[in-house]
């Protein structure tokens, strides 16, 4: 270290590419505004607004030469094709023919053609927004004159949002991006995955002055400030074996799963994102465990839509290509609201309306979700899985729903078929008296058991060592789920974070699991952590 | 695809309609390519989601990308010029070719 003594501080925030980073920490600070000046001329406005726009097409088609990628080339195309449109320039020069400046006339021209997209419906437009703000800052820098901070390579940078054309600019080389803002859809976080940058978003607002390095570590999803020499010694540690296993399971992506003694185990892939798919190989998988549709699904349109869900759940089974796919229904209420739907001010919402209790709250949007599946069901292998179940009373009222949904849309000759129904397991209530469910699979929910067994919210950082997944307590509760169901020929698989955890491989295997479903850039390491394993007694 | 070719003002005037089958929409790749297309022909050309319009300049970038596209949406043009009949022709083309990298793209 430096020897100089500003207090470590570790910032929470949640991973949406992985790795770890290390670098001089830089926080790059919405740069766009200027001290307001009296405007010129029209004249000398309109030739400033010109020259702004030019210089900006300049930096990006620079940009475009070297930014290498499909996915890079079209962001920064779209932008120099934006400038080169005079349709989006019109309404600046318009305005500053009336005499405003060339700053005014340019946000209001740029205000125009944002207000298209950020209240889109559909995501990938609404995403668009920020790249017309990343537009709108480069051109209003121009004008300005200020020059971009510079950022060193190997730096890890912190700021509120980085726009895609920014993100571009910069030499990674080993560092890392912290947003206190951004979404895991964002073109900035696609990018970040593509290039294997370390990058978080959320994190926690703090008083950066002082701080010179930092850490992103996203297996713990923490931002370190000023990291102590007992935490950068452990950081290059873990880096180095993090390489090497790195290399290792690169070799299992794409070969089915086996133990070291030749059991094999299924893994299939957890997904909250239709456009998560295109980056994924469905061979390397043997289907997708866990579609979040919560998350998918992403306002009350889309949920009184069945067509558009129709649409979304085809377009997942046409990716899987005949391999098996199970959707979960609606699992809103607890930390994932959607307005007009979830209950608001619960004093403990963990504890309230969530996942199949909504829905039996609110038949009409359960039934819409019920049709849309059976109806995608004849593309491929769909299955059914219900949340949040507590009673068996509460399943069988979710399968009557299930069946006269089907009922229903046979009378109206509108083709479906009746998908396989499971459920999750996670209430503790469930999983203790899982034999008197009458389900055709269970999925053990990993993250809700573990708070609700433990008692300690998920969203609790002081609590975090009471939620040790490896447990005795939480082992042996999944192993009586997976005995129970075993004994009664019911499949059960688990798809929480722990699958994707690789410690956590080892013992999942000997309580007898053998199907897993993971996040998709842990298919690999989890794949390779099966390999190493060998199962000491068949499984009876 | 159809397509009708008339003549009745001073300028030929071709219509043709395709489906877009391009997974996602009109997003930004595919709107590049089909405004840089549009941009290459003398002929004014107008685009639209249905056979009564509205009608959206098809050279515009920031205009086709506004109309916000949906995948399985039928798109119409319509162009006026010499070239009408190539024009829309070769905007068929490169809906239903799913926007191929084929001839000189960009």
């Amino acid at each position: 270290m430096d020897g100089d003594t500003t207090a470590v501080i570790c910032l929470r925030g949640t991973s949406v590419s992985p790795g770890l980073a290390r670098g001089p920490l830089i926080v790059v600070a919405d740069d766009t505004h200027s001290a307001s000046r009296e405007p010129g001329s029209a004249e000398e406005e309109s030739a400033r607004m010109h020259a702004a726009i030019a210089a900006a097409s300049v930096e990006l088609e620079a940009l475009m030469e070297r930014a290498g990628d499909d996915d890079a080339q079209t962001i920064l195309a779209f932008q120099v094709a934006m400038l080169a449109d005079p349709v989006v320039a019109e309404p600046a020069f318009a305005a500053i023919g009336r005499g405003d400046s060339a700053e005014d006339g340019w946000h209001a021209a740029m205000r125009l053609q944002i207000s298209q997209y950020h209240e889109a419906d559909d995501l990938y437009f609404r995403a668009r927004a920020s790249d017309l703000r990343d537009m709108r800052d480069r051109v209003l820098r121009k004008l300005n004159g200020a020059a971009a901070t510079p950022i060193a390579p190997g730096s890890i940078v912190v700021a509120a949002d980085l726009p895609p054309s920014r993100f571009l600019e910069i030499a990674w080389d080993g560092g890392g991006v912290a947003l206190t803002h951004g979404s895991p859809n964002s073109h900035v976080a696609m990018l970040a995955r593509a290039r294997g940058v370390p990058m978080l978003i959320g994190v926690e607002d703090a008083d950066l002055r002082g701080h010179s390095e930092a850490i992103i570590d996203t297996d713990n999803a923490v931002l370190v400030l000023s990291p102590d020499d007992k935490l950068a010694v452990d950081f290059a540690s873990r880096q180095q074996g993090a390489e090497i296993l790195r290399a290792e399971a690169a070799r299992y992506l794409h070969v089915a799963a086996a133990t070291a003694n030749g059991e094999r185990v299924e893994v299939l892939i957890n997904v909250a994102d239709a456009a998560e798919l295109d980056a994924f190989d469905p061979a390397c998988c043997d289907g997708i465990g866990l579609v979040r549709t919560e998350l998918l699904l992403r306002d009350a349109n889309d949920i009184a839509s069945e067509e558009r869900q129709y649409q979304l759940y085809c377009r997942i089974l046409r990716w899987a290509d005949g391999r098996p796919v199970t959707m979960r229904t609606l699992d809103a209420g607890g930390d994932k609201p959607i307005a007009g739907y979830t209950i608001g001010g619960e004093a403990n919402p963990f504890l309230g309306m969530r996942g199949l209790r909504l829905s039996l709250l609110h038949p009409d949007v359960f039934i819409t979700q019920l049709r849309a599946l059976a109806r995608a069901a004849l593309q491929g292998p769909l299955k059914i899985m219900v949340p949040m179940v507590t009673s068996p009373r509460e399943f069988d009222r979710a399968r009557a729903l299930l069946d006269g949904a089907v009922v229903a849309l046979r009378k109206q000759d509108i083709g479906c078929a009746r998908p396989e129904l499971g459920m999750m397991v996670e209430v503790p209530a469930a999983a203790l008296a899982i034999d008197l469910f009458e389900a055709e699979f269970f999925s053990i929910g990993s993250n809700d058991l573990i708070q609700y067994v433990t008692a300690s919210g998920r969203d609790s950082t002081p609590l975090a060592p009471l939620q040790d997944p490896l447990q005795p307590a939480v082992l042996r509760l999944i192993r009586e789920v997976v005995q129970r169901a075993d004994a009664q020929g019911i499949p059960v698989s688990l798809c929480g974070d722990m699958a994707s955890d690789v410690r956590c491989i080892p013992a999942l295997l000997s309580v007898g699991l053998r199907c897993l479903s993971v996040a998709p850039p842990a298919v690999a390491r989890v794949k390779a952590a099966i390999a190493r394993h060998r199962v000491s007694e068949p499984k009876a | 695809m159809t397509s009708e070719s008339t003549n009745v003002g001073a300028l030929p005037r071709a219509r043709s309609c395709a489906v877009l089958t391009h997974e996602g929409g009109l997003h930004a790749r595919p709107a590049i390519k089909l405004t840089q297309l549009a941009k290459r022909f003398e002929s004014t050309v107008w685009i639209a989601l249905a056979e009564q319009g509205p009608w959206t300049d098809a050279k515009s970038i920031a205009r086709v990308m506004a109309m916000k596209t949906p995948h399985m949406a039928t798109l119409y043009f319509v162009a006026e010029g010499e070239d009408a009949d190539a024009a829309t022709a070769a905007l068929v083309n490169l809906v239903e070719s799913d926007f191929a990298d084929d001839d000189n793209g960009r």
